[in-house]
């Protein structure tokens, strides 16, 4: 299967900014995490990175983060404007 | 476009050259145009502005497309209404309206839209789309239909089709997404990527953002060459609120106008106030949420420029309100019933906003104020159906006096 590439952006709330969520999602899922930008600060922080991979690959490891409680979306924001 | 130098990324000031692309390879930032402000100030000149057509198309010199018959339809230099009812009611005593509900198919994105369309036709695309639950799709299926370019609306398949009648009407080709909302968005990036398209708010979105300076130069010109003290505009992506100051800025420094001292305020509804949120938190980090408003023009839960808009307010010595969902239909009703201006949710939200600072005391009775009305109330009728309330009485003139209590 080809790989494919998602652009996406992280929010972590609270308690889960300590979690190494991106670590396990490549360690878990057979995708490479590239980090290309980022904020973190007090009770909550972003990531933007790249997910490299198979697209039902991605898209398991994707749902893992969501089970955990972070919130993922399009890097750039929502595509669909009203 | 000899005004036009680069695109450049916002965040890590990278530069690129014109092109269909909005984002920074490097850290994945957005892009954003760059004009030579010099070679600007250089032509540009009210009175080059005011033999312009009356459409934005008068502000070409700082936009960055080339004017093109084949796209205008008009879009911009919609009214500067003085305000008497509204602001004797808010005791305001220079208060304008900025009447943008009456532009070509009903909202301000006809001129997002006119800027994307003229410059993807530059570009040499021969399709434009987007993905959309309303205002959008019906000002891309109606550019795309003035300028005889395919046209492309991706909608969600639960959305009501009545919705989308007013860019159906176009004969875009539509079409509707199984799947969450997360599943449309995703469809159309890889789209973007895939096909020559040119997606109005994804690969072309640069361009297509710029059309909103428009509302700054706009107000700036009908006030009679001076900005207000205060701005107060709905907001969902935070684009446009982030433009309109941008174009305040930019007759500034091209001295088109004096110092702008112009706060910036921005008005949500609690049900999608993401931006209004992080500013009350005071901090610059929007928590995406997802949007439960019955404002849904405004429904945007990961405001591509939220950040930007946040900035704005900072730079601005702005604010941001937030209005109760209740305070929607409520600010719809009285824009009407003392303006004669019938305007969506995101104008409800608006003046239930403008009301808001007024009452908190950030706008003084004396200092000249817009408020930006953005959308047109019979797309949304459905919020303020309850004013629909006849008298019911017989055919006869005393039927009529009785039930209605007069007498000739």
């Amino acid at each position: 299967m080809a790989t494919t590439m998602q652009r996406v952006r992280f929010t972590f709330l609270d308690h889960m900014i300590k979690q190494p969520v991106i670590y396990r999602m490549g360690h878990d899922f057979d995708v490479v995490t590239n980090i290309r930008r980022a904020d973190v600060q007090e009770g909550v922080g972003w990531v933007i990175l790249e997910v490299e991979g198979e697209l039902e690959e991605i898209e398991r490891g994707l749902e893992w983060v969501r089970s955990l409680g972070v919130r993922v979306d399009p890097a750039l924001g929502d595509l669909i404007e009203p | 476009m000899v005004n036009v130098a680069a695109l450049r990324c916002k965040e890590c000031s990278r530069e690129y050259p014109i092109g269909a692309f909005n984002v920074c390879d490097f850290c994945f930032g957005p892009l954003e145009v760059v004009y030579d402000m010099d070679a600007i100030a250089d032509i540009a000149s009210r009175e080059r502005i005011m033999s312009g057509p009356n459409s934005l198309w008068r502000y070409a010199d700082f936009l960055p497309a080339e004017y093109n018959p084949l796209v205008d339809i008009n879009a911009g230099f919609t009214p500067l209404i003085r305000s008497r009812g509204l602001a004797e009611r808010l005791g305001l005593e220079e208060l304008w309206i900025k009447n943008d509900s009456v532009n070509p198919s009903y909202s301000f994105k006809d001129r997002v839209v006119a800027v994307a369309t003229a410059k993807a036709l530059e570009l040499g695309f021969e399709t434009l789309a987007c993905a959309s639950t309303g205002n959008l799709a019906c000002a891309v299926a109606a550019h795309a239909a003035r300028a005889g370019m395919n046209a492309y609306v991706f909608i969600p398949s639960d959305l009501e089709a009545g919705k989308v009648l007013g860019a159906a009407i176009y004969n875009p080709t539509m079409i509707a997404v199984n799947g969450s909302y997360d599943d449309v968005n995703r469809l159309c990036s890889e789209l973007a990527d895939q096909y020559h398209w040119a997606f109005v708010n994804i690969n072309v979105r640069p361009f297509y953002a710029d059309g909103s300076k428009t509302l700054g130069y706009e107000v700036a010109e009908q006030l009679g060459w001076r900005a207000p003290a205060h701005a107060i505009a709905p907001s969902a992506s935070g684009a446009m609120f982030t433009k309109i100051y941008q174009g305040l800025r930019e007759f500034e420094q091209t001295g088109i106008i004096d110092k702008v001292e112009t706060r910036m305020h921005c008005a949500q509804a609690r049900g999608c106030s993401p931006i209004a949120t992080a500013y009350k938190e005071g901090r610059f980090v929007i928590r995406p949420v997802k949007p439960a408003t019955i404002a849904k023009s405004l429904g945007i839960g990961n405001p591509a420029d939220g950040y930007y808009a946040l900035k704005t307010i900072e730079a601005s010595g702005g604010s941001a309100v937030i209005a109760e969902e209740h305070e929607v239909a409520e600010g719809i009703k009285l824009l009407a019933q003392t303006e004669g201006i019938f305007t969506e949710g995101a104008g409800g939200v608006a003046i239930a906003g403008l009301k808001r600072l007024v009452e908190r005391g950030e706008i003084q009775p004396d200092e000249p104020t817009v408020v930006y009305i953005t959308g047109n109330g019979l797309k949304t009728t459905e919020i303020v159906s309850d004013v629909v309330n006849p008298i019911l009485i017989e055919g006869t003139v005393s039927a009529f006096e009785q039930s209605v209590g007069v007498k000739a």
